[in-house]
């Protein structure tokens, strides 16, 4: 911070150049400019960009992300004007074509303690401000979407809690829900105003886990079940599952879309499910919250944790499961 | 001095010119896309045509597994490039000359997004396979952005496969059937979901992400 805020005291040889006031005017009209932008631009972040910023409000959880990104951005926008308008006044008053001063040389390169003091108090403040905040965020939403391994560290508070297993591979999604006797499909459906725990795992490479609208995004490593929750709001529709961990030639290609229906309309497509896919399921591997890829690498076959029939080389531990 | 920097700075230019040629000449080589459009009247359904095998037999890496294509005039090609005409039905007959073995997930046992779900196994209507069972499944051949999966029953491993491209129907095979109507124009990346690429990391790598191979293209044009 140099001496456009306030002027140095004068130093013999100095030269104050032609038509340049004292810094206090300068300081003035800076701060009258960023609190007119201000004024505008805060309220039209919070009631007309807000409502739209991504992720939107299909989950508490996206929800929550979308408050998130709106504080940082009415956070961020005080400390963007205030730079932008300072480099724009500088450019503007202090320009050669005006006799402006030198810009390296004599009492307009001093520093100015209270300025650099404030400066520096102020975006400590601000940084530690959305630590404390961002932290109590993702405590408050239960990991905030994010896949907080097999132990997760923040529960949330519900006692009902839907289990949907998503299982990746190379370059497919499929879902297993074991409280409907287990069955596997590659339709991803889940019911309104519920709390879901997506537990995601992976047959082969490390996928990622990205339902968009969700909020939700969790990495799927082999043999781990790493858990996201989610609450659904009232809000039925559409959303894209994308991996996001570039894992082979068809990663581009491994999406698919999956919807929130109504409680009483999912109850009705898992049970139809059930039915339809009881012969299915019956050849699938028991429900685990892990599989264990074939160790003899080709050929197929992929086993609940350690039971693998063809493989003693690999030994993994096996998990209970809990519904 | 100034006609010697011009020519330097041609010559570089040149140079540059020529290795990202090189680049992308490598980058963008595939083998060649069959043309089943060519021609196409509406109503009309098109025939694909394809064999899968245990190795290859010959190029640059005669001990992958491959799909193979029979081009519209009949002759056997080493590629999985198809362009077939939007919203018409393709009926897709599959020579299988590969063994088998339990699918990865046997969710992809299902016959999925075919007409009427099925399949035909040298003749017999089929919507699941047990592929831990018998000869499990050698292939699958699967395009996921259009839910279409049918899993290819193997041959025993014991018998006398065929091990050279293109093979004869005096090998031990299996002819699969099916018939799924093509979406509209786009390119749909398909794949085997069964792991084959042996010696690779879970069998994933090698054929397994190549086109040509395991992994293809269905052009809707």
């Amino acid at each position: 911070m140099t001496n456009a805020l306030t002027s140095p005291p004068p130093t013999p040889g100095a030269v104050r150049a032609p038509g340049v006031p004292d810094g206090h005017h300068h300081f003035r009209w800076m701060m009258g400019i960023w609190l007119v932008l201000m004024a505008a631009g805060e309220p039209i972040i919070y009631f007309v960009v807000g409502p739209h910023v991504p992720p939107g409000t299909m989950t508490s959880e996206a929800r929550g992300a979308q408050f998130d990104f709106y504080v940082l951005l009415m956070i961020a926008l005080p400390v963007i004007l205030g730079v932008w308008i300072y480099l724009g006044y500088a450019i503007w008053t202090w320009r050669a074509s005006r006799g402006g001063p030198e810009p390296v040389v004599g009492p307009y390169s001093w520093g100015h303690l209270g300025a650099q003091v404030g400066w520096i108090l102020s975006t400590t403040a601000m940084v530690l401000g959305l630590f404390v905040f961002g932290t109590y965020e993702l405590a408050a939403a239960a990991g905030a979407g994010g896949g907080q391994g097999p132990n997760p560290l923040f529960t949330p508070a519900a006692h009902k809690i839907l289990p949907v297993q998503v299982i990746a591979q190379q370059w497919l999604f499929t879902y297993r829900y074991p409280t409907f006797g287990g069955f596997e499909t590659d339709q991803l459906v889940i019911p309104a105003n519920t709390e879901i725990a997506f537990h995601v795992t992976s047959l082969d490479v490390i996928h990622d886990f990205w339902a968009y609208q969700l909020g939700v995004k969790a990495d799927a490593n082999p043999d781990y079940d790493n858990i996201a929750y989610t609450h659904t709001t009232d809000q039925l529709g559409n959303f894209t599952v994308r991996c996001d961990e570039l894992c082979g030639i068809w990663h581009g290609a491994m999406y698919n879309t999956g919807e929130v229906m109504s409680g009483p309309d999912f109850t009705k497509w898992a049970a139809s499910n059930e039915k339809v896919l009881a012969a299915a399921t019956k050849l699938l591997p028991p429900f685990a919250w892990t599989y264990t890829p074939d160790a003899n690498g080709a050929d197929g076959g992929y086993y609940p944790d350690s039971r693998d029939p063809y493989s003693n080389v690999e030994v993994y531990g096996a998990q209970t499961v809990k519904l | 001095m100034g006609k010697r920097i011009a020519v330097v700075a041609t010559l570089f230019c040149i140079a540059v010119g020529l290795v990202i040629f090189t680049a992308m000449d490598y980058l963008r080589s595939n083998p060649p896309t069959l043309n089943f459009a060519a021609g196409h009247k509406p109503g009309q359904t098109v025939d694909l045509t394809l064999q899968t095998v245990g190795s290859i037999g010959f190029g640059t890496h005669p001990t992958w597994v491959s799909y193979l294509t029979q081009a519209p005039d009949g002759k056997w090609e080493h590629t999985t490039l198809w362009d077939v005409p939007a919203h018409t039905m393709i009926h897709v007959t599959i020579f299988q000359y590969d063994s088998g073995s339990p699918l990865r997930n046997q969710f992809l046992g299902h016959v999925l997004g075919t007409v009427g779900g099925t399949m035909t196994l040298n003749g017999k209507t089929i919507s699941l396979v047990n592929s831990n069972n018998g000869n499990g499944v050698a292939h699958t051949f699967t395009i996921p952005t259009l839910g279409i999966d049918v899993p290819l029953w193997g041959n025993s491993s014991t018998a006398n496969l065929c091990g050279v491209a293109p093979c004869a129907t005096k090998y031990p095979h299996n002819v699969i059937t099916f018939s799924f109507m093509s979406p509209g124009v786009g390119q749909y990346p398909w794949q085997c979901f069964l792991p084959c690429g042996l010696g690779f990391l879970y069998g994933n790598g090698g054929p397994m992400q190549s086109i040509g191979y395991m992994d293809g293209f269905l052009k809707v044009v």
